[in-house]
């Protein structure tokens, strides 16, 4: 998988940040243009959860499609940032922003202490370790006294953002999480394209060269494992104050395999496709709540249908037809 | 009543049984993935569908052709074996020169489809599967009871473990095997058929899946998601073991059984995630495995 970085950046050395192509640009515009303007139409609550696996997926995007490691335990971060959140909230009596960042810090934290284990390996050995340290992650939460096992932290207080904005209205809430995601997705954006980023698609491409280079491929590798796992921290606490419950779900190995559907039927390694890839799969997902055991089974097609045909994802291949890089 | 360490021995041996059938378990199903990573260089994702499969494949027999456990000891791997050949024809072997994480993710959805279609037919509560008349019962051994079936369970599967091991290790065909692990394109311009040897060594791999799967059906219930949780645990033990390991398979398999019942014994609050604790401590000191080779 060579690096398509399009006809803007093609000239573009390592070490110089390159300039915002039109396109993404545009495509950023209609974006932004859509939120806005979407819970008018849809259901606000709906439009939040699939906003924080938007942000989500684009945290998992930056680990898989920039540093081409496949973690299978992401949701270890998500599940912890939002019994962070819900817990500082409910029991300490936290405001909402701090709650938040107490939960994000608290994903970033363990991605500090998995990432520096999990990172020494590639491959399929990744996938496997970090899939075992997300299982110890469950085990924990299902144990621990704080956590509520079974039950999760439920009603989880809303609050009142920085004593001003009142989130228990639910419009108020919808703009704040779509502040935060579209913070989090310029900042993963922000990343990606900037000599870091460059440095780590450097290693995705080829590890010993870029090493043979001087860059110390583990620390750039551990820097983006902790990005990725800090906004998915962020997303994670975020949901937790959305839905006001934390809950098991949200650490099992089966949500780790959510967003790897979502990114990949998006597109890995694009800058929107893990937003589109989703805002389907949470749609779909809707649609299909009450069939039960089908949601398992229609993942599942999807997921045999995009590595047989469709390996570039949705975005992916819209960049591909328009010879854009999205 | 004796005690070792302030443990009852009844209960420490209880847990010894307990945990030697686990791992009979992890035995088998990390020597499948084993088996297939090797020569197919992916992780089967599908194996724990694969087991409950197995275990549902003897369900059915009992029900519609009245046929009963030792015959679901034949048929159900060979049956639940054909199914991954197909899967392999027609799929998996379309992704070999790609990126080797598109298999996992591939077999990984092949699992959420199987175990899905099930779970809508079958709901989740399990159905009860009859243990062999002939194995019922047990013996006393003076410090514990020992159920027969449990005895059979676990020295079938050892049985089986070594027998795998020996053909693969000590045997022409096994030879060609490791051979075609190590450089398939030499091996085939020796004429050797490479890819039907692939196709089935993945078709064996999960064979033995569904053995595991038969083995356990009359212990657990018949269940569609009895083979969820149990792959994670197995990937952490050929993890611990390294990947392609044989005989690390079968050895890490049985310990880390035995430990984790150990671990019910002396601090329970543990005992489910010991493994991976065990997993994190190998990966430190042996980033390959107990026994793999760096690669």
């Amino acid at each position: 998988m060579t690096t398509t970085t399009g006809d803007d950046t093609a000239a573009t050395a390592v070490g110089s940040v390159t300039p915002l192509p039109t396109h993404q640009v545009v495509a950023f515009a209609v974006m932004v243009a859509a939120l806005v303007a979407a819970p008018f139409f849809v259901y606000p609550v709906f439009l939040m959860k699939a906003l924080c696996f938007a942000l989500f997926a684009c945290a998992f995007n930056l680990l898989i499609g920039y540093v081409g490691l496949l973690s299978f335990g992401h949701a270890a971060f998500l599940g912890a940032a939002g019994y962070g959140a819900a817990h500082s909230a409910k029991a300490w009596g936290f405001p909402p922003e701090l709650a938040i960042l107490f939960g994000t810090a608290v994903a970033a934290g363990l991605g500090v202490v998995i990432g520096a284990l999990a990172i020494r390996s590639k491959g399929i050995y990744f996938a496997n370790i970090t899939l075992a340290f997300a299982q110890m992650a469950y085990f924990f939460s299902l144990q621990a006294a704080f956590t509520g096992g079974e039950d999760g932290i439920q009603s989880v207080p809303r609050g009142t953002l920085l004593n001003v904005l009142d989130l228990t209205q639910t419009l108020t809430l919808y703009f704040v999480v779509l502040a935060i995601f579209l913070g989090g997705f310029l900042l993963i954006y922000r990343a990606i394209h900037s000599p870091f980023g460059q440095v780590l698609k450097a290693i995705r491409e080829n590890e010993p060269r870029a090493i043979s280079l001087g860059y110390r491929a583990e620390r750039y590798k551990l820097v983006a494992f902790v990005l990725s796992a800090t906004f998915s921290g962020l997303a994670g606490a975020t949901k937790a104050l959305v839905f006001q419950l934390a809950s098991l779900t949200d650490v099992h190995w089966t949500m780790s395999g959510e967003v790897v559907l979502m990114t990949l039927l998006g597109g890995l390694g694009t800058v929107f496709g893990p937003v589109v890839g989703a805002f389907i799969v949470v749609t779909l997902e809707n649609y299909l709540a009450q069939l039960g055991a089908w949601v398992t089974v229609v993942q599942g097609v999807i997921f045999v249908v995009c590595v047989l045909t469709f390996r570039r994802g949705v975005v992916g291949e819209l960049g591909n037809r328009f010879k854009k890089s999205l | 009543m004796t005690t070792i360490f302030g443990v009852p021995t009844q209960a420490l041996f209880g847990q010894l049984l307990i945990g030697l059938i686990n791992g009979a378990f992890y035995a088998m199903l990390s020597l499948g993935l084993s088996v297939i990573f090797g020569l197919l260089n992916i992780i089967n994702f599908t194996h724990g569908a694969q087991y409950m499969m197995g275990a549902f494949v003897a369900y059915f027999l009992l029900q519609w052709a009245g046929l009963g456990y030792w015959w679901a000891l034949l048929i159900a791997p060979v049956v639940v074996g054909i199914t991954g050949i197909v899967l392999e024809r027609t799929t998996l072997k379309r992704l070999y020169q790609l990126d080797h994480l598109y298999g996992l993710l591939l077999t990984f959805g092949f699992a959420l489809i199987i175990q899905g279609l099930f779970r809508h037919e079958y709901g989740s509560s399990g159905l009860p599967y009859p243990m062999p008349a002939q194995l019922g019962g047990g013996r006393n051994l003076g410090f514990m009871f020992l159920p027969n079936y449990r005895a059979w369970v676990i020295v079938f599967s050892l049985a089986v473990c070594l027998a795998t091991w020996y053909v693969i290790e000590r045997t022409r065909l096994g030879a060609y095997l490791r051979a075609a692990t190590e450089n398939p394109s030499l091996v085939q311009a020796f004429g050797i058929n490479v890819p039907r040897m692939i196709t089935l060594t993945y078709g064996f791999g999960v064979g033995l899946a569904a053995l595991a799967g038969v083995l356990a059906a009359p212990i657990y219930q018949v269940n569609p998601l009895m083979g969820a949780d149990l792959i994670i645990v197995v990937f952490a033990v050929v993890v611990i073991g390294g990947l392609g390991s044989i005989m690390g398979s079968i050895v890490t398999g049985f310990a880390l059984g035995v430990i984790e019942g150990f671990t019910k014994v002396f601090y329970p609050e543990a005992s489910n995630t010991v493994i991976f604790v065990i997993m994190a401590l190998v990966l430190l000191v042996r980033p390959a495995g107990l026994f793999g080779r760096a690669s």
